[in-house]
């Protein structure tokens, strides 16, 4: 059953995200990208890591992806004025790159059987708590510095005088 | 195997009556919304339609309104992004009905010697997904702003999805304080917290033990759904109908349902999370247990259906409170409503999660 699930929820999400790379109008490619999130809260869920596929969801698909379509809606390319894509060397061996890639991690990965469904408790609101805050907490505390970084620079930014 | 297909027959009936619950009240909300204004400005309201005489207080005009949906044209502009235009009164009602999942209406009960939870599921990150899904509405509101294909309605999904995002925000930190009290996200959880009696005599609802969170939740929530005083998407003066002008027959039905049902489930959750749940003062599983020692006894039929009873009260009062509330206070200019968005309300949610750890700490919990 969970093989099942994860078959499909693992080809939706790599299916997406070639759309994503694939798209010629941004908005496209913006709602594909929500698809592909989508899917990996559903592999999340599958892990039982229910904690983490509740943020992917609140934070990347409600929130970053609607500020990618708010900019691109602000933009407001017109279709015809969208750049047309070109075939180009590095383009094709970037895909052959890709193919190789997931040759190689596809071979990688038959060494090794699929693991087995961790229990329940360590994908909780709680675990995560306690281990971020025990384990976890100078890489927890760097993190935070880090996005307060970034919203003071955004502020400065956007701000032309403090 | 008769334990699986109980399993299923149980889910299936669990989903089919919170959906019917949901919608039923979506019909009555519509009806009421009239009536209330109507009273409300001292006129009559609806009172036309009628069946073979009977006009129901004017109960018949929903039914004629879905009626006149489904008959008119399912027209589509020209300009419009034909995919986008058409996904997005999906995005506006699917995310909303799945998060009604995750709210208790009632204890567990027995039934045929197997114990039942009255909840669709009961999520470890309960109020988290309710968060997540609803979370998804916001793209119903973007894409046919942009889709449409015209002005008003970019205007109006530009100016919708920014407030959804800064109300978001608040809305989520307003909740931490009833997370640190009741030690748990599971709506279950919460909701038995608040069966406790805080002093021996005063019900430990959410509502006593947060007032603050309170206030800025439900106001947050008012935002989140559009609704007056934050109705600015749809500011009829400035922008026709906001996001959703272009929208014709079953497509713009679905959007009146996505909002009606992300109303009332929003009156569920504020029942649920700040006045009790399904729980009632001073009921226990045996019957009433007062607080001088006095007890009435009950049998447990009548303790679950006063239980069931008491939620769906709390939550058609809430859904009540968006009328009046609509009816009563005027519409807010943008930059008011993005002030009080990210000004007054973001702080106060800080100050409150602030002050309830410090009141927690001081109790020594």
């Amino acid at each position: 059953m969970e093989a099942v699930f994860f078959i499909l929820f693992g080809a939706v999400a790599v299916g997406a995200s070639i759309m994503v790379v694939t798209r010629r109008h941004p908005l496209s490619s913006a709602l594909y990208l929500l698809m592909a999130l989508f899917s990996v809260a559903a592999l999340f869920v599958l892990r039982q890591a229910h904690f983490l596929a509740a943020i992917q969801l609140i934070l990347y698909a409600g929130a970053v992806i609607v500020l990618f379509i708010f900019v691109i809606m602000l933009i407001n390319v017109p279709e015809e004025r969208l750049p047309s894509e070109r075939m180009t060397a590095m383009r094709v061996l970037g895909v052959a790159a890709a193919g190789i890639l997931i040759l190689e991690s596809a071979l990688l990965a038959r060494r090794f059987a699929m693991p087995q469904p961790p229990v329940a408790e360590v994908g909780t609101v709680e675990a995560v708590g306690i281990a971020l805050f025990t384990d976890y907490l100078l890489a927890f505390e760097i993190t935070s510095v880090l996005l307060l970084a970034a919203v003071i620079g955004a502020i400065s930014l956007a701000k032309k005088k403090i | 195997m008769t334990a699986v297909l109980f399993l299923v027959v149980v889910a299936l009936a669990r989903i089919a009556i919170v959906f019917s619950f949901c919608f039923g009240l979506v019909v009555v909300f519509t009806w009421a919304e009239r009536k209330g204004a109507a009273y409300i400005q001292d006129r009559r309201g609806p009172n036309r339609a009628d069946i073979l005489g009977f006009r129901a207080w004017g109960m018949f005009h929903p039914l004629a309104d879905a009626l006149k949906f489904l008959f008119k044209e399912d027209f589509i502009p020209d300009n419009a992004q034909r995919l986008f235009y058409q996904l997005a009164p999906m995005f506006a009602v699917a995310p909303v009905l799945m998060s009604i999942a995750v709210v208790p209406f009632g204890p567990d009960v027995t039934i045929f010697g197997r114990r039942v939870a009255l909840q669709i599921a009961d999520l470890n990150v309960g109020i988290l997904y309710i968060f997540a899904v609803t979370g998804m509405t916001v793209y119903g509101v973007v894409l046919a702003g942009w889709g449409s294909g015209s002005k008003y309605p970019l205007l109006g999904g530009l100016r919708s999805s920014a407030q959804m995002l800064s109300y978001e925000v608040s809305m989520g930190l307003s909740l931490v304080g009833i997370f640190m009290v009741f030690e748990s996200l599971r709506l279950s959880r919460i909701v038995a917290g608040q069966g406790e009696l805080l002093f021996g005599f005063l019900p430990k609802w959410g509502v006593v033990v947060q007032p603050l969170g309170f206030i800025l939740f439900i106001t947050a929530q008012y935002a989140e759904a559009n609704r007056t005083p934050f109705d600015l998407p749809e500011g009829e003066s400035e922008l026709v109908a906001g996001y959703h002008s272009e929208y014709a027959s079953f497509k713009f039905s679905m959007f009146m349902m996505g909002e009606y049902l992300h109303m009332v489930i929003g009156a569920v959750v504020v029942a649920t999370l700040f006045f009790g749940g399904w729980q009632v003062p001073f009921l226990a599983d045996t019957g009433f247990v007062l607080p001088g020692g006095a007890s009435v006894p009950l049998p447990e039929i009548l303790v679950i259906a006063l239980r069931t009873g008491s939620i769906f009260l709390k939550s058609l009062f809430f859904t009540w409170l968006y009328v009046w509330v609509r009816w009563t206070i005027p519409r807010f200019r943008y930059d008011q409503v993005m002030r009080l968005g990210w000004k007054v309300l973001l702080p106060l949610s800080l100050v409150n999660i602030f002050a309830t750890g410090l009141v927690l700490l001081l109790l020594g919990k």
